[in-house]
């Protein structure tokens, strides 16, 4: 099946593209040579959330990474605004790992300061962004603490501030509540969408739960198994910031069970490729037997 | 409740228990050499060597041996730190340099440098420059294997955010790299000061002109024991002084960062 990722063709102003980008590790031939992401192509929208979800190991993060200049791709292109992709563009990208990468020796105000220092924001700014960046996650008392100090849930928020000072029009974000419990994320994702509805951040925001995509996405792309590529593009027609009544509703649960419906096969295919040097094992007993 | 208790017997409570135990060792030495009979050749009267520690100290006898360990040790430490931290770091850069040199040096630092001593001795002579270049030898596997795994295990994840928030080359090691291998790199500075010590102080028992380990080994000739054990304990306490002078710098270095 094509992979037409955008409906309306290729959007005027899109605020990332990627085309025909394919990724693998190590080389061809070698046992760890993965292919990762297949000739994906894909425009992100200005000041869209775009969220990705499919089965473990498609190649989301891969995706994240070449989009963000942190891996080149193999093959095919990546452009932000009209610049093409070589290499990390920190005054366009800012990025939030899933092990929120705060740097531990630091305070809090510390690590938001130093992101600041690396973008090279002027001295005189840095202290003032900072301070916003930490009321704006609703931080402030915890300057001071270290990262270890804090709970799980409030280390995504200092991570999230240290993005947010960087004042970039693009975040990237690899399952930044994937290691917090339901509940916390459900939090988070709520505030997150007032967050966004007020900055016009454009947002790309990879997920493992379907709630959290229908709940934050403007689309939803579903990858296929490995290599990853984009199965499907689902809009999620529902104005921001959502309330929590959003993910009671019935078009919550229509849209929720669709993604269910096209991940599932997906996630069994993933399931088989994984188990594949197994099967090779029993085929090679099997013939021992015969 | 029970914190306070708890910070007793941590604290103030442990450090009575040594005490006691040094008390202890000092009472058993007294008996024995007063009502055991024990030869005061071979065990001095602890009374005894108070006196000489008194005599030897009053009188800045121990000035010129303690200047040559010290100066000995000041080198040999300084050349391994030096030497030890920059190879370290270069080695750590390259994946292919640390799969080879981690293992030989583990493998070199694990046998008896010592051994070498008379070769050191043959190409250095008896002085300070023998002792220098052992215990530089013996102090540089502890600093550079420390160092190589500090830098080799920093965190991926912060090196790549750094680089995402456009980190130059020096920022990288200036505020991610140096913080993150900082507390491996001080223990294995601990350790080296440590060993190139004790190397020292023993080598000059062996072979040498001058120094404590020279002095302590001239007096045992002289059967003069009770001046021999009063430069031991002399000895014993420069090193404890030094050794938790290093171990506070240590905690320092790796609070502030
Ligand atoms: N640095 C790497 N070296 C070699 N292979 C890698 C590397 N990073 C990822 N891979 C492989 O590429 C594939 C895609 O990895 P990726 O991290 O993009 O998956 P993902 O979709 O983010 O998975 P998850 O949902 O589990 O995070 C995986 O099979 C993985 O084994
Ligand atoms: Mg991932």
């Amino acid at each position: 099946m094509t992979t037409i990722a955008t409906p309306d063709a290729a959007k005027a102003d899109a605020a990332i593209r990627v085309r025909n980008v394919s990724h693998h590790f190590g080389e061809e031939g070698e046992a760890r040579h993965v292919r990762a992401l297949l000739d994906t192509s894909l425009d992100v929208e200005r000041g869209e959330l775009l969220c990705l979800i499919g089965p473990s190991g498609c190649g989301k993060s891969t995706l994240l990474n070449v989009m963000g200049g942190l891996f080149e791709p193999t093959t095919g292109t990546v452009t932000v605004g009209d610049k093409p992709v070589r290499g990390p563009m920190p005054h366009d990208i800012a990025f939030i790992f899933q092990e929120n990468a705060l740097f531990p020796w630091n305070t809090i105000f510390e690590n938001i300061m130093l992101g600041m220092t690396f973008q090279g924001v002027p001295k005189s700014e840095r202290e003032d962004r900072a301070r916003r960046a930490l009321e704006a996650v609703g931080l402030d008392e915890f300057a001071d603490h270290y990262p270890s100090q804090l709970s799980g849930g409030m280390r995504q928020r200092a991570a999230l501030a240290r993005a947010l000072s960087l004042e970039t029009s693009i975040l990237l974000m690899d399952e930044p509540f994937g290691a917090l419990d339901e509940q916390t994320r459900m939090v988070l994702g709520e505030d997150l969408s007032v967050l966004l509805s007020r900055s016009k951040k454009t947002i790309v925001f990879v997920t493992h739960s379907l709630g959290e995509a229908v709940f934050l996405a403007d689309r939803v792309a579903v990858f296929s198994a490995r290599p990853g590529t984009i199965k499907e593009v689902i809009e999620i027609d529902e104005p921001h910031p959502r309330k929590p009544e959003f993910m009671t509703s019935a078009k919550f649960h229509t849209l929720r069970d669709r993604l269910y419906e096209l991940l599932h096969d997906e996630i069994r295919k993933s399931m088989s490729q994984s188990a594949k040097p197994k099967r090779a094992y029993e085929d090679a007993v099997a013939k021992g037997e015969a | 409740m029970s914190a306070p208790r708890d910070r007793f017997k941590g604290g103030l409570a442990s450090r009575l228990v040594q005490v006691g135990f040094l008390v202890a060792i000092s009472v058993l030495w007294y008996l024995a050499t007063t009502r055991w009979g024990v030869n005061k050749l071979l065990l001095p009267n602890p009374l005894n060597v108070w006196d000489q520690l008194v005599d030897v100290i009053a009188k800045g006898e121990y000035l010129n041996d303690l200047r040559i360990t010290l100066t000995e040790l000041a080198f040999a430490f300084a050349i391994s730190m030096v030497s030890g931290t920059l190879i370290g770091f270069a080695i750590s850069r390259s994946p292919y340099f640390t799969k080879v040199f981690e293992p030989l040096f583990a493998g070199i630092y694990s046998i008896p440098i010592i051994l070498f001593l008379p070769l050191y001795v043959l190409f250095f002579g008896l002085g300070p420059a023998s002792k220098i270049a052992l215990g530089t030898t013996i102090s540089f596997f502890p600093v550079v294997l420390s160092t190589i795994a500090g830098f080799s295990n920093v965190d991926r994840v912060l090196v790549t955010a750094a680089k995402s928030m456009g980190a130059s080359d020096y920022q990288l090691f200036r505020y991610v790299l140096v913080p993150a291998a900082l507390p491996v790199i001080l223990t294995g500075l601990r350790m080296g000061f440590t060993v190139a010590l004790l190397s020292i102080i023993g080598s000059e028992t062996i072979a040498s002109l001058g120094g404590l380990g020279h002095r302590i080994v001239n007096l045992a000739e002289n059967m003069d024991m009770a001046r021999m054990f009063a430069y031991i304990v002399f000895a014993i306490a420069i090193a404890a002084f030094l050794n938790t002078t290093v171990s506070v710098l240590e905690a320092r270095g790796k609070r502030q960062r």
